[in-house]
């Protein structure tokens, strides 16, 4: 029996109420309902993306893909490709989305190849909106993007300009997480001054990335730790693979490489692995996803970008229906006395923000009517 | 060495542990940050042991008892409506606990329409709600004023309801979950407890009264027949008490009489105790939903098909301004 705290006069033995069971509660439905999650990479070809995101997950997303080559992509715009996959895991179901962007950055010209991109989270942010708004709520499909990987190539010597213009398109839509690809051809040494180097672009051009929630005072100092070493090795430098190398029942999921064989004995200073923190960061950048902010991404998602949109929109919508002339009356806040400047002031202001409101129920209306008939 | 190129039997096959089950464990910790609302109604005329049952289900004083009317305090003209918040912890679960109380109800000579103010206030919650839903900078968390659960107190007369009684659930299950108990059970023998029960929910069937939880909204077999087994046990019979006893070396909460102790939460007693755990310990959540996604909802659609959007809500008297 647990013993609560209550703001109660008396304290017996067994004070326990049983409120304490309120998020079992809340869990037991979610686990029924199950979970959703969309997750889009962006990047061009080559940088390991659908590697990573096998290897995230598990499983193989991209089995009859068809690679093209340099002339078949010629006239190949920015696509995207939506892949479910229905994944469950001691109980709990999770609908995942992959959003795939094939030719994004590959073409000579690459001018804008973020407007598709941007087009298609706007999709989907005005889908939810236009349901949110809606009559019947009841079984609202969420295509909301919740996190975009964004691959930064790690030959060159920090973000280039399409990396700065992409990266600036969508840090106000969605989470950004950016990450260094195919990190097993830099060194230890190359990978830190790249690190540090992305750092600071990101800072200089006023890039907003996701930033990591602030640990809790009450947690303890191992976490804190945990989450103070996350943050700093941000961007991840991550590697992917579709191999999984057995050796001596062990069996790990890796890239084998001719250089490195000690003596003919199996070592894994030989393989590169995926899984191996000193390699790479695929296992924090799978830990922080999965495992410790998938909840958060969708939450920011969700009260930010998504509100962002909402209010944008909104203020566009009253806009034009200023322009159209279609504004109807306020329903007037008589004031007791004579205002003063100030009192007048705000009479306005919440004048205008019930107008507001009114033409907007009426513009939802008008949408709903119309998608009856 | 043998390489192995995954996955293997084609489709998705997992080799090893992703972690996504933690994701309950990540919606735990953020609801224990924020916290939960949970607004109560209790509604039945003075005398049956209102606020002396909330005290006991949240065991903690949270609703003030009225010592019967004092020399100076008339008994309400019309039914007042009086809502009072405190906020109790347990188990590190913080729980905001609005306690709705309704006095004046039933208590006039002529009762006419004094389900009006109630029905008022429970939608005056729902428009607060509705105009902070469609306004342009939303609060991240909405505050709830909504009334999630009504507990309707039937008198133990030990015949049948009262047209009040019938009256009240009638007009107001289809905006709120309404959950009757039969008050001070401990005035009827186990038997006559248990024909008045039937006789009651008889009358509620024969008059339409969807109480919680309510039928139609069983979302699969599992709710169903969980939620069959407390609506064959509805209303419980209850008792409520602060005061405690020392019974068989241990100390008890109950009623003592000259005959003996009533002990609340002995279900040999009364079913105090199945109510708390149904309200408390199995469905708190539940009722939070369905006020939510059901009741919430159907007075949003009423609203925007109403002409013209947002009028405040105004009767004669005052004119209601939430900007």
């Amino acid at each position: 029996m647990q013993k609560g705290k209550l703001t109660g006069l008396r304290a017996t033995e067994k004070q326990y109420v049983g409120f304490a069971t309120l998020p079992n509660q809340v869990h037991r439905k979610s686990v029924k309902k199950g979970f959703d999650f969309t997750l889009m990479v962006a990047g061009e070809s080559g940088m390991g993306k659908s590697t990573l995101v096998n290897s995230l997950f598990l499983t193989d997303l991209y089995k009859d893909r068809k690679l093209l080559n340099a002339e078949e992509r010629i006239n190949q715009t920015v696509e995207i490709i939506k892949h479910t996959v229905d994944i469950e895991e001691k109980g709990v179901k999770l609908k995942l989305t992959i959003v795939d962007t094939p030719g994004f950055g590959d073409a000579v010209n690459n001018n804008e190849c973020w407007k598709p991109i941007t087009d298609y989270i706007d999709q989907q942010f005005e889908q939810y909106f236009r349901d949110e708004s809606g009559l019947n709520r009841k079984n609202i499909q969420d295509n909301r993007v919740h996190c975009c990987l964004y691959f930064i190539p790690p030959f060159g010597h920090g973000l280039r300009p399409v990396d700065v213009e992409f990266m600036k398109a969508l840090h106000e839509k969605v989470n950004i997480i950016p990450l260094i690809a195919k990190a097993d051809c830099l060194t230890p040494n190359e990978i830190k001054k790249l690190k540090d180097r992305i750092r600071e672009e990101i800072d200089k051009f006023g890039i907003k990335v996701y930033q990591f929630p602030e640990c809790d005072s009450d947690e303890d100092e191992e976490f804190k730790q945990l989450d103070k070493e996350l943050k700093e090795c941000t961007p991840f430098a991550v590697i992917g693979s579709n191999t999984v190398v057995e050796a001596r029942g062990q069996r790990v999921r890796g890239r084998l490489y001719p250089w490195g064989i000690v003596e003919g004995k199996f070592t894994n200073k030989f393989l590169c692995s995926v899984e191996n923190q000193s390699h790479c960061d695929f296992v924090k950048l799978r830990n922080m996803l999965i495992r410790s902010h998938m909840h958060d991404l969708k939450d920011v998602t969700c009260d930010v970008h998504y509100e962002n949109y909402r209010a944008q929109c909104i203020q566009e919508m009253t806009s034009k229906l200023a322009q159209d002339n279609r504004m109807e009356s306020p329903i007037p806040i008589l004031p007791l006395s004579t205002p003063d400047v100030d009192t007048e002031k705000l009479i306005k202001m919440k004048d205008e923000e019930l107008k507001r409101m009114q033409e907007m129920l009426n513009k939802m209306q008008q949408q709903m009517h119309d998608k009856e008939q | 060495v043998t390489i192995f190129y995954f996955p293997q039997n084609g489709g998705s096959t997992l080799l090893g542990y992703i972690g996504i089950d933690t994701i309950i464990e990540q919606m735990r910790k953020k609801t224990m940050k924020t916290g939960f609302d949970f607004n109560i109604m209790v509604v039945g005329h003075s005398g049956l042991g209102k606020s002396t049952l909330v005290n006991t289900l949240f065991k903690s004083h949270v609703s003030r008892k009225s010592a019967g009317w004092a020399r100076d305090e008339k008994i309400p003209k019309t039914v007042e409506i009086k809502a009072v918040s405190h906020v109790i912890e347990e188990g590190g679960v913080k729980m905001k606990l609005t306690v709705v109380d309704t006095p004046g109800f039933g208590d006039q000579i002529n009762n006419d329409n004094c389900w009006e103010p109630i029905s008022k206030y429970i939608n005056e919650q729902y428009e607060k709600f509705l105009k902070e839903e469609v306004n342009i900078t939303r609060k991240k968390r909405i505050p709830d004023t909504r009334v999630h659960c009504c507990i309707y107190f039937i008198s133990p007369t030990g015949h049948f309801l009262r047209q009040l009684d019938t009256e009240f659930m009638k007009r107001l299950s289809h905006s709120v979950n309404i959950i009757p108990v039969i008050a001070k059970a401990d005035t009827m023998t186990l038997e006559e407890r248990q024909e008045f029960k039937q006789r009651v929910r008889k009358e509620l069937e024969v008059s339409g009264i969807e109480f919680y939880p309510q039928k139609e909204f069983d979302e699969d077999m599992e709710d169903k027949s969980d939620n069959d087994k407390i609506r064959e046990a509805m209303p419980f019979a209850v008792v409520g008490s602060d005061k405690e006893y020392q019974v068989n070396g241990k100390r008890v909460l109950g009623r003592k009489t000259a005959w003996g102790i009533v002990e609340v939460e002995n279900p040999n007693h009364c079913e105090f105790a199945q109510l708390r755990d149904f309200l408390i310990r199995s469905h708190l959540q539940d009722l939070k939903e369905v006020t939510h996604n059901i009741h919430y909802e159907t007075y949003r659609a009423k609203r925007l098909n109403e002409n013209g959007g947002l009028h405040p809500i105004s009767s004669s008297d005052t004119q209601e301004s939430n900007l």
